[in-house]
């Protein structure tokens, strides 16, 4: 059996497709279909529109770095960008983020500053909430690239950890501020 | 065959992997979203489960309907947890369970079940022991030397009250499972710290042989204590899946109800009275303490904490049991209460006596037990309060002013985890590639990487060298991970399993050498003849010389926790210091500096062991400051079930933490103990004593809140 191999538990998913539609006025109660700009790629998918971006990631597109923790925008472990903006995932409705410019951790990829300057600095324990720090980090850095340490307690205040990373979180922010631009010069 | 190898570590100095700051093994997977918890699992045709739980506290089901959440479009199987006659004994316990194709079909369908409730009445706060009545149990009455006749000679009595509410773990990732059970075949992929353990707790319950359990699992969004047991959930949603023709379910609970029946850490309560000398000196302590984990009561903690040897004592509890779901274990469990009743009274025996607390502490570490010994506190007072700057920061409570004031505390912590029993496997191929294995799990503290580290040291290979499998019970059985022992026990049966390759290796490898096997050793890559580095081969020219008939040279080795053999050992102590700050008319309290002097043994890698401590710390100011359960008298009802008002510290809120990790040579020769807890207990202590300090009197329950920080300063009970 493919653990964590992309089935799908509900719901239509073709990675190939057209642009977004624009959104009817009314939408519902059923399953609509929908496509969602997810990390540069038109995904589409059918949903109910009371289902959450988080949830659609999670649970029809099997995108499972954001994590279902609080599931009421109190804690930030399902952050994503937003048209250029950090937002809980768990607050937006996936009927509401078509057209929008979606990224999520795995459109990083595997060797980017942020998730490196974690690694460089333990700013995880048990992983749970590092995708979203992750993704608050990238999202602050791309408006404040050049933040002091007060700065960067103030810009992850919407993000919780359980374990404790605290400490190692404020270094890689400040880390990966210098390896993202860094990347930019270079 | 060789004779059985000598296991010991190798002397500190000659190290090359242990004692190195690795960076974790699972970091980068962690760290860009690819790690797989079990909760992120979708697997086809896999369906998702809802619970519809209690309202009340305590209730009689008199009647339950489950038709038209049956009917549902899309429902595949329904359960009833608590028929008609049921005696529901707190809010959220479970009434039934519905497995659908979409989360959003079960949630609909839970909503459709009909349920009356025969409404009983409940107790739901146990703060006030005088409300308690035929609920509270106590347990006999202790004494040591004589009390009353200490108190009557003693030159300076303190008495205080104090208090330490119930506090939830707050795991990000929920309890739960994806589960399947086919026949009599069962396959799981649980959230658990006990992979081995898993398949032999749930088996009985569903009649199937433990051995037809595959348990199956790469990563666990925090434990803390209360994931041991496969939980309710587990057997909830194996009954879920073979009703629905043996289809996967997931079963994870959602936070409200992880917040209401998945854990939390009972709460104490307790008059203590401390008499001594003007000197200093303690020679009595009385408790009477109070305290509830929920429905099944509540735990004694070992009172007085730490300094137990102290010559009078009268200690008496009393279990008092609430309708509320039952606690689990937490970091140290009774720990932090124990801490926090003591320390707290300690220092306000000191104030009363107008002494320095440092100075009581330090006086009194003859009462500490001798593992780790007085000696180990008085060093670690006195280095925490060097990196703290007490002598120059600490003033005694009636020299301050002002709107903002400042104060320092104290609070000590003590463990005794010795390394669990487990099993490693090393297996060393022809080719040089070497497996490590064990059915064990990473909370996050750190499991894969030192496993790892102690193979590389043992063989002499680089980590990269080392594939490492774990969270699979078809592996050698590891032990629970909880009480600080994984550590000890993994390291140690890593080491004998792979010193027990290693001498195969040497076997076959010798006559190539002109040796004899006892005569190898295996350093930097090379397998050479002690003495005579000449004469060498490297690892994989050794590896080349296994028997192709052999196939490949597979040895285990365990840890047996009563016999650790000097390779781990238990009783890590630390000393602990808050320096706060407190506005006097918010009651906002903020953490300037937090010191932690922490020993844990020996270290196997000094990175993973400051991030355990800083954890540790973060998740004990958390509470100090923070975190409370809030039931409703009236409803009985959890009031902060979400992680808006049931408050966690963010980055900003825990103001600066310094560790030091305590590697002298002397505690390194103690073999390896773990420090997921020790590090954890003294918090709340340290800073309810800092808060003390700074303000003139005591706030006598955690959480150090603006509301219970008003209500000590103008005299009001909570």
């Amino acid at each position: 059996m493919g653990v964590g191999t992309g089935a799908l538990g509900t719901g239509l998913l073709e990675r190939e497709g057209e642009a977004a539609p624009a959104p009817a006025n009314v939408s519902g109660p059923g399953a609509v279909p929908i496509t969602l700009n997810i990390n540069g790629k038109p995904m589409k998918l059918t949903v109910e529109p009371r289902v959450t971006l988080l949830d659609a990631l999670r649970n029809h597109l099997d995108l499972t770095g954001a994590k279902r923790v609080c599931d009421r925008g109190a804690c930030g472990a399902c952050t994503v960008i937003l048209n250029g903006k950090t937002v809980y995932s768990c607050d937006v409705l996936a009927i509401d983020a078509q057209g929008k410019d979606i990224q999520t951790i795995e459109g990083l990829g595997a060797n980017n500053p942020v998730s490196a300057a974690f690694f460089n600095h333990d700013a995880q324990q048990c992983g749970y909430c590092t995708p979203g720090f992750v993704m608050a980090c990238k999202g602050f850095l791309d408006h404040h690239p050049n933040p002091t340490m007060e700065d960067v307690k103030h810009g992850l205040g919407g993000n919780l950890c359980r374990c404790g990373t605290y400490m190692g979180v404020r270094q890689a922010v400040l880390e990966a501020s210098k390896n993202m631009k860094g990347a930019k010069n270079g | 065959m060789a004779n059985t190898p000598d296991y010991s570590w190798p002397p500190m100095e000659s190290r090359k992997v242990m004692g190195k700051p690795f960076k974790r093994l699972d970091g980068p997977l962690k760290s860009t979203g690819r790690a797989k918890y079990t909760s992120d699992l979708n697997l086809k045709g896999m369906l998702f489960a809802v619970y519809l739980t209690s309202p009340y506290a305590h209730a009689r089901i008199t009647s339950i309907d489950t038709s038209a959440a049956e009917k549902t479009p899309g429902v595949k199987s329904v359960y009833v947890i608590s028929p008609a006659g049921t005696e529901i004994q707190w809010f959220g316990r479970e009434v039934a369970a519905v497995a659908a194709t979409s989360e959003e079909i079960a949630r609909d369908a839970v909503r459709k079940i009909k349920v009356d409730y025969e409404v009983m009445p409940h107790l739901v706060k146990e703060a006030d022991l005088s409300k308690a009545g035929s609920k509270g149990k106590a347990a006999g009455e202790k004494i040591v030397g004589d009390p009353d006749k200490a108190i009557q000679e003693a030159e300076v009595v303190s008495e205080g009250t104090y208090g330490i509410p119930m506090a939830d773990h707050v795991c990000l990732e929920p309890h739960g499972c994806v589960i399947q059970w086919q026949g009599d075949q069962v396959q799981a992929w649980p959230s658990t710290q006990f992979v081995t353990g898993w398949a032999g707790s749930i088996a009985p319950n569903l009649k199937v042989p433990a051995a037809n359990v595959k348990v199956k699992m790469d990563y666990i969004g925090g434990g803390f204590g209360s994931k041991f047991s496969p939980g309710a959930w587990a057997e909830v949603g194996a009954i879920l899946s073979q009703k629905a023709g043996g289809a996967p379910v997931k079963i994870y609970l959602d936070r409200a109800t992880e917040m209401a029946i998945a854990g939390h850490r009972p709460s104490d309560y307790g008059k203590i009275k401390i008499a001594g000398k003007k000197d200093g000196t303690i020679t009595t302590f009385q408790a009477d303490s109070w305290g509830s984990g929920g429905f099944p009561g509540g735990p004694q903690p070992p009172l007085p904490y730490c300094y137990a040897n102290i010559p009078n004592q009268r200690i008496n509890f009393v279990s008092i049991v609430t309708n509320q779901a039952g606690s689990q274990a937490w970091r140290a469990p009774n720990n932090q209460q124990a801490s926090y009743l003591t320390c707290s009274a300690f220092e306000d025996f000191a104030a009363k006596a107008n002494l320095d607390p440092l100075d009581v502490f330090l006086k009194n570490a003859d009462y500490a037990p001798a593992r780790p010994g007085p000696d180990h506190y008085r060093w670690q007072l006195q280095k925490a309060a060097e990196l703290a700057e007490w002598k120059k920061l600490w003033k005694p409570r009636d020299q301050k002013s002002g709107t903002v004031r400042r104060g320092l505390g104290l609070g000590i912590n003590l463990w005794q985890g010795g390394g669990h029993s487990c099993t490693a496997r090393t297996t060393i191929h022809p080719d040089g590639s070497v497996l490590l294995e064990m059915a064990t799990q990473d909370l996050g503290t750190g499991t894969r990487t030192v496993m790892v580290q102690v193979a590389a040291e043992t063989l002499g290979l680089q980590i990269g060298q080392i594939k490492l499998v774990i969270g699979d019970n078809s592996l050698p059985p590891g032990g629970a991970s909880g009480g600080s022992t994984t550590v000890g026990g993994v390291s140690s049966a890593t080491r004998k399993s792979t010193m027990n390759a290693l001498a195969k290796l040497f076997e076959v490898a010798a006559p190539s050498l002109g040796a004899q096997p006892d005569e190898l050793e295996a350093v930097d890559g090379h397998i050479r003849v002690k003495g005579s580095p000449n004469k060498s081969m490297t690892w994989v020219a050794a590896c080349k010389k296994i028997p192709p008939g052999e196939g490949k040279i597979s040895e285990t080795g365990a840890n047996d926790q009563r016999n650790p053999m000097g390779l781990n050992s238990a009783g890590a102590g630390g000393a602990q210091i808050a320096d706060v700050t407190v506005d006097m008319e918010t009651g906002l309290v903020k953490i300037n500096r937090f010191v932690a002097v922490q020993d844990c043994g020996l270290v196997v890698n000094p990175r993973l062991a400051e991030s355990q401590i800083y954890g540790a710390i973060i998740m004990g100011i958390s509470t100090a400051l923070y975190e409370e359960r809030i039931f409703d008298e009236q409803t009985g009802r959890m009031l902060n079930q979400d992680m808006e008002f049931y408050k966690l510290a963010g980055i900003k809120d825990i103001g600066d933490i310094v560790v030091h990790v305590d590697i002298r040579p002397e505690n390194d020769k103690r073999g390896v103990i773990g420090l997921g807890e020790p590090p954890a207990v003294g918090i709340c202590a340290a800073v309810g004593n800092a808060v003390a300090n700074a303000i003139g009197v005591r706030v006598p329950n955690i959480p150090m809140s603006p509301m219970n920080v008003l209500n000590a300063l103008e005299g009001r009970n909570a």
